[in-house]
């Protein structure tokens, strides 16, 4: 029987909700042309249809994912869904019947479309979450360390339990600006807080030295007579700076 | 003087030591302490030289009572000399490494009074830093020459890595340039890192609580153009310290004239970049690529050719060898094909059980093919139109990178510039196209 394709997926956003609209799809043979959720309604012809997220349902897949296709296939899926790629979920979803027909050499297909999507997307969000684990910097207020940043891709889940394994004892937060969300590491406690706005405070006299000396650090340590803007600025991109203390004014 | 001031002498004195990679040991976080260590390494900024920035790199101190001539500590040289206090330098380093400055601290220091002291007032810096603060991140340090064998094993037991440097490629120009040194008094200790990892390793099958001895290994660092060694000579010499001493990496600096002196190259030599960079794709090709020195130089031929790198030198010189069929080679020989990485030669490996490969799913795949299509065939093809006998192909790579070959080197050849940590090493250079 074809499967019909005039059909729209509602869900709430979730990850576990994506992986709902995938178990949708399977089972009642539908291959749907367009899955947003509630936050970026959309104008479509189609019917839409809203997938109500399951957990059992969910981890099941999570599960036939790992099984059927392999573990990388599932972490691929996983850096996608965090991307900010336009129509991601329909690509998800498209890769994942792919790998259910095929099984893990899947991932090895670079040159189908859509594997070359989802590798380079997942590709993506893997180094800007790398980049923020170098790029990151904090300051400190009272005690606790703050840190704003601005990622194109939602990197908080690949990039805070890195500094929760490296500061256990240390209170911090760090703003996402894009996705306006704050995550808050407390006495152990990880917690993610939607957060509308947020800005530095003014720093105390003890944050301000020590910005000073990593500014003097920073310009001291480079040889003046291999100055390489270029270079600096493929490793670091520009789009980085606005938050490093090392170009603050 | 404030510690402003302080930092910024030292930090200068410090700033020509290339090594500055963070790598080597994977260490996680534990309660109550600070900090970890990533194998890969971890960059935190880069500087307007485009190099990385990964650890706090200062000197204990640039009070030198040494003499040599291409150094700008030398006792005889009129500069503002500092020396951190121990506590100081413990509580700016955490500070930094709190706030997501750096990976950690790379030690090394000018010879205040006597080598001994020296180290033992280093031990103390580290001994504050991983038993007071509890810090668990990543230290290099730099072993003294000189310096008593026990207080080199304290220093050892403190640090992720260990380094001595050679300074200058030869016998005889160390004694030209650096007259308070001797070859031995560098190598004793080289060879002495390399027991007490042996030793150490023993210990820890045997000992579950030993401590770890400079588990990330040792590097060492020579000045490359300050005296007249060719290429093949230092290309010999670093092959026999990675299998001799066992050394993790070598790192090769291009001299900058900053002094005066008798027998240096006068102030106005320019510094070999491109030098310098030919001989750490060299490098890469005996570390990575499974190369001989022996087959990238020899007496006749002993320095690098500038237009184009040592393996597509190389290739060019063994013709015979090409082209290479995508579809079969095995991985080693892929390695050999320029402009092929380490990834590209995975990612064909990885692809082809899926079928046969041609030109376009090469493309597809990201797999750069500017310099390697003039070694590979696909199903017995070549890409069409391109020349087969070396002296074309060599035109032919000649002209494409023409216009580039018109800049200043840096600028040319920065795609490759990634000298100093193993993340690039591994993240960049490996995809890049050696
Ligand atoms: S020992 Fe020699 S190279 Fe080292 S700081 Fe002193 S003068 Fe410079």
């Amino acid at each position: 029987m074809p499967y019909r394709t005039d059909i729209a997926y509602l869900y709430d956003g979730s990850f576990e909700g994506l992986l709902c609209c995938v178990y949708e799809s399977y089972y009642q043979k539908e291959l749907p042309s367009m899955i947003f959720n509630y936050e970026e309604a959309q104008e479509t012809l189609f019917p839409v249809k809203e997938i109500v997220t399951d957990r059992t349902a969910a981890k099941k897949v999570e599960y036939s994912i790992g099984q059927s296709i392999s573990k990388g296939a599932l972490r691929l899926v996983r850096l996608c869904y965090f991307s900010h790629m336009a129509e991601r979920e329909v690509t998800i979803l498209n890769f994942l019947r792919m790998g259910y027909k095929i099984g893990p050499r899947v991932t090895n297909m670079l040159a189908h479309d859509t594997v070359r999507a989802i590798t380079k997307t997942a590709q993506n969000v893997a180094s800007e979450s790398h980049f923020y684990k170098e790029f990151l910097r904090f300051s400190e207020y009272n005690g606790v360390l703050v840190a704003i940043i601005e990622p194109k891709n939602f990197v908080l889940p690949m990039t805070s339990p890195h500094f929760c394994d490296r500061f256990p004892s240390e209170q911090f937060l760090i703003y996402d600006k894009t996705h306006k969300v704050a995550f808050v590491y407390q006495n152990g406690e990880k917690r993610l807080i939607p957060l509308e706005g947020f800005e530095l405070p003014e720093a105390d006299a003890e944050e301000k030295q020590y910005r000073a000396l990593w500014k003097r650090f920073y310009n001291t340590i480079a040889i003046e007579g291999r100055s390489n803007p270029k270079l600096r600025m493929g490793n670091m991109p520009k789009r980085y700076w606005a938050h490093m203390t090392e170009f603050m004014e | 003087m404030d510690i402003l001031e302080k930092l910024t002498i030292l930090t200068d004195a410090a700033k020509y030591d290339v090594a500055c990679t963070s790598s080597g040991v994977d260490r996680k976080g534990a309660p109550g302490s600070i900090g970890n260590a990533a194998a890969c390494g971890i960059c935190h900024s880069f500087s307007a030289d485009g190099r990385c920035i990964a650890l706090l790199k200062v000197l204990m101190s640039n009070a030198c009572v040494y003499d040599c001539s291409y150094c700008v500590n030398r006792k005889s040289n009129d500069v503002p000399r500092a020396t951190f206090e121990p506590r100081e330098l413990a509580e700016l380093m955490i500070q930094f490494y709190r706030r997501n400055y750096i990976e950690g601290l790379f030690l090394s220091s000018a010879v205040v009074r006597n080598p001994d002291y020296t180290c033992e007032q280093m031990i103390e810096v580290l001994s504050l830093i991983r038993n007071t603060y509890r810090f668990r991140g990543y230290i290099h340090v730099k072993a003294i020459p000189g310096a008593d064998d026990k207080l080199l094993t304290a220093l050892g037991l403190l640090a992720d890595r260990m380094s001595v440097n050679l300074e200058l490629p030869s016998h005889d120009s160390l004694k030209l340039l650096a007259p308070d040194k001797s070859r031995e008094s560098i190598l004793v200790p080289m060879g002495r890192i390399k027991t007490g990892i042996h030793e150490n390793r023993t210990d820890l099958a045997k000992y579950r609580n030993t401590p770890r001895f400079v588990p990330a290994g040792q590097s060492t660092q020579m000045i490359v153009g300050a005296t007249p060694e060719t290429d093949y000579q230092i290309i010999n010499l670093s092959a026999a310290l990675y299998k001799k001493y066992e050394l993790k990496r070598v790192f090769y600096s291009a001299y900058m004239p900053v002094m005066t002196g008798r027998n240096l190259p006068s102030l106005d030599t320019k510094p070999q970049l491109l030098r310098e960079h030919r001989l750490y794709q060299a490098d890469w090709l005996l570390r990575f690529y499974q190369f001989d020195a022996t087959e990238l130089l020899d007496e006749k031929n002993p320095n690098f050719n500038p237009l184009i790198d040592p393996k597509c030198n190389w290739a060019l010189n063994h013709y015979d060898f090409f082209p290479v069929e995508v579809n079969t080679a095995p991985y080693e020989t892929l390695l050999r094909v320029p402009g092929l990485g380490v990834i590209g030669a995975k990612k064909i490996i990885r692809a082809r059980r899926m079928g046969s490969l041609d030109f376009p799913d090469l493309k597809k795949m990201g797999v750069v093919l500017k310099r390697a299509q003039y070694f590979i065939t696909c199903r017995g093809k070549t890409a069409l139109g391109l020349p087969s006998n070396p002296e074309a192909v060599l035109r032919g790579l000649l002209s494409e990178q023409g216009a580039a070959l018109a800049q200043p080197p840096m600028e040319q050849f920065s795609l490759f510039d990634h000298t100093d940590s193993t993340k690039e090493d591994l993240v960049k250079c490996l995809t890049g196209q050696i």
